[in-house]
């Protein structure tokens, strides 16, 4: 095929980062699709391929319980985040008259701060000795600390909850930021009330967005293994931890690339249902 | 109808206040107890003091941390700029074939949870035989970090007048004079904006470093690595706060510029291109 002028320039100029793409994911990816249908003994790598590694990770009951525990949590944690997140997102888009921008800012400020020391701020808020329990104790509310409130499933909700707040809040703000206005005056014109109005008219429009949000939060929560591993506590552990024992102390690489393709592969099919049904449910914003 | 909305407005700004305190929470806390003067993490606050930040300038390690973070980060921010700009002005600029599908490829680490992308570099250079360093760390930070040059630097090359090139060769300029005199100085807002981003996402990136780093640790490992000690705590507060403050002076200086670069080219910088 004879390629146009432009269509030469300009895959010259992009050419350079697609090899980068190319060299430093196309590349580890297969590689680690390969190894995954290998096997390991201490050091020793046999390269024959077998499925042993996806029997161990789909059938014993260890995997499964973290995959499906990892997949519950993400999925928690995503709706939770998105429920929070939307009337942050309307209020910005149809309240905010001046400094939008400024707000803006401000939400994403706590996001670049260190991950790390966010997830690790929690475990200094929730724990036995710690803010909150030291500061109720102070003020007389309680007599003992809260036990409840670190190592376990709703830490690692609330945790999470608050790392992802300016990814969920920022593409559903966008999405209502389009709705052309005169929309929602024609629907007032027509009768509909303010809650009629929003179900009929700004969720649907919306709907994009919120897949995004959705999406961006879903995805990188299944691959956490720091969250849980500060707040969690052992009923929080997830599939993630798993993938970084195999590669660490375990030393089993490729069951730990069976365990990530595996856990990749349900992301992205609960992914395409959740674009699909956003797509059904929303109408179209262009 | 009057009352009705008023309320559920001030309803709204209620809820958008409080959940402004739940992002702050944690945030708030980092200067509150690197000041304070206990070994604990807890209230009350028993008066303040400045010698968990001296506790960090006497820590030999860290300085060795803080040292490699600073290598990596620089190399990240400029080889993912340098790739992030290339690809942005071919994007802009030109229609070429499978223009979707690569453009498609080379964003898609921003959908791939970043254990994966440790996970699989890491099995590859295992298989290779290469030594885990900081040059491996920074490979995989350019990989996570081109995505986001690229959406930066997209509505810089997308905002240029084309015909001020036309008129540029039409002049009697070179390409590489055109380069340098129009288009570069136009967008060198937008190519500050994603050095400073992009240095700022490789500083705190903690999974890919922790997977691919050798024996010369990146800040974030180090951090992780002294979490675990309680009596570390104080000044590990003091270590964040600084991080803190440096990422937001970053960030604003990086807003600053692209603002900068959407009004030297007469457009209504949007409020969220920055950041999305």
């Amino acid at each position: 095929m004879r390629l146009s002028r432009e269509g030469r320039q300009g895959l010259t100029l992009i050419s350079p980062t697609l090899a980068y793409a190319l060299v430093m994911l196309a590349a580890p990816l297969t590689m680690v699709v390969t190894f995954s249908f290998w096997t390991q003994n201490y050091l020793d790598l046999d390269t024959t391929l077998t499925l042993d590694n996806y029997r161990e990770a789909w059938g014993t009951p260890i995997y499964q319980v973290l995959l499906l525990r990892s997949l519950k949590i993400s999925l928690i944690v995503t709706f939770v985040t998105v429920l929070l997140a939307f009337p942050v997102a309307y209020f910005l888009s149809f309240k905010v008259k001046r400094r939008k921008a400024l707000w803006l800012f401000l939400i994403t400020i706590p996001f670049w701060t260190s991950y790390l020391l966010r997830v690790f701020l929690w475990k200094v808020i929730l724990g036995y000795n710690g803010v909150l329990n030291s500061a109720l104790m102070g003020m007389g509310f309680i007599d003992e600390p809260m036990t409840f409130l670190l190592y376990n499933l709703n830490a690692v909700v609330l945790t999470l909850a608050h790392a992802w707040a300016p990814f969920a809040i920022l593409p559903i703000f966008v999405a209502l930021e389009k709705i052309d206005r005169s929309l929602l005056e024609a629907a007032e014109d027509l009768g509909d009330g303010k809650i009629r109005q929003f179900f009929r008219v700004t969720l649907p429009l919306a709907m994009p967005g919120v897949v995004a949000s959705t999406l961006i939060v879903l995805i990188p929560t299944i691959g956490d293994f720091i969250t849980p591993k500060l707040v969690g506590g052992t009923d929080g552990l997830m599939i993630a931890n798993m993938i970084q024992i195999q590669f660490g102390k375990a030393n089993n690489a490729p069951l730990g690339a069976a365990l990530a393709i595996t856990s990749m592969l349900v992301v992205a099919s609960i992914s395409v249902v959740i674009f699909l049904a956003g797509k059904k449910f929303g109408g179209k914003v262009e | 109808m009057k009352t009705g909305s008023a309320l559920s407005r001030n309803w709204l700004v209620f809820y958008a206040v409080a959940y402004m305190v739940f992002l702050y929470a944690p945030v708030v806390l980092l200067p509150l107890f690197a000041f304070n003067d206990a070994t604990i993490i807890a209230f009350p606050l028993s008066g303040a003091t400045t010698k968990w930040f001296t506790v960090l300038w006497e820590t030999e390690a860290l300085h060795s941390a803080v040292e490699n973070s600073l290598i990596v980060a620089l190399s990240t921010s400029a080889i993912s700029t340098l790739l992030g700009a290339t690809a942005a002005r071919a994007m802009a600029r030109y229609r070429f074939p499978g223009k979707r599908g690569i453009v498609g490829f080379i964003m898609l680490p921003l959908v791939l949870p970043e254990i994966i992308v440790a996970v699989s570099l890491l099995v590859l250079l295992m298989q290779l035989d290469m030594e885990l360093s900081l040059w491996t760390v920074v490979g995989g930070h350019v990989l996570i970090c081109v995505p986001f040059s690229i959406a930066i630097l997209s509505s810089a090359f997308q905002g240029l007048d084309s015909s001020l090139e036309e008129a540029s060769f039409d002049l009697g300029e070179t390409r590489w004079g055109t380069f340098r005199r129009i288009i570069f100085p136009l967008v060198l807002p937008g190519v500050i904006s994603s050095m400073l981003i992009t240095f700022t996402i490789s500083l705190d990136e903690f999974i890919i470093a922790f997977f691919l780093t050798g024996t010369d640790v990146t800040l974030p490992v180090y951090i992780w690595s002294q979490l675990r000690f309680p009596t570390k705590l104080p000044s590990v507060m003091a270590l964040g706060t600084i991080l803190l403050a440096l990422s937001v002076i970053l960030l604003i200086l990086g807003e600053w510029f692209r603002q900068r670069a959407a009004k030297r080219q007469g457009i209504e910088a949007s409020a969220t291109g920055g950041f999305m």
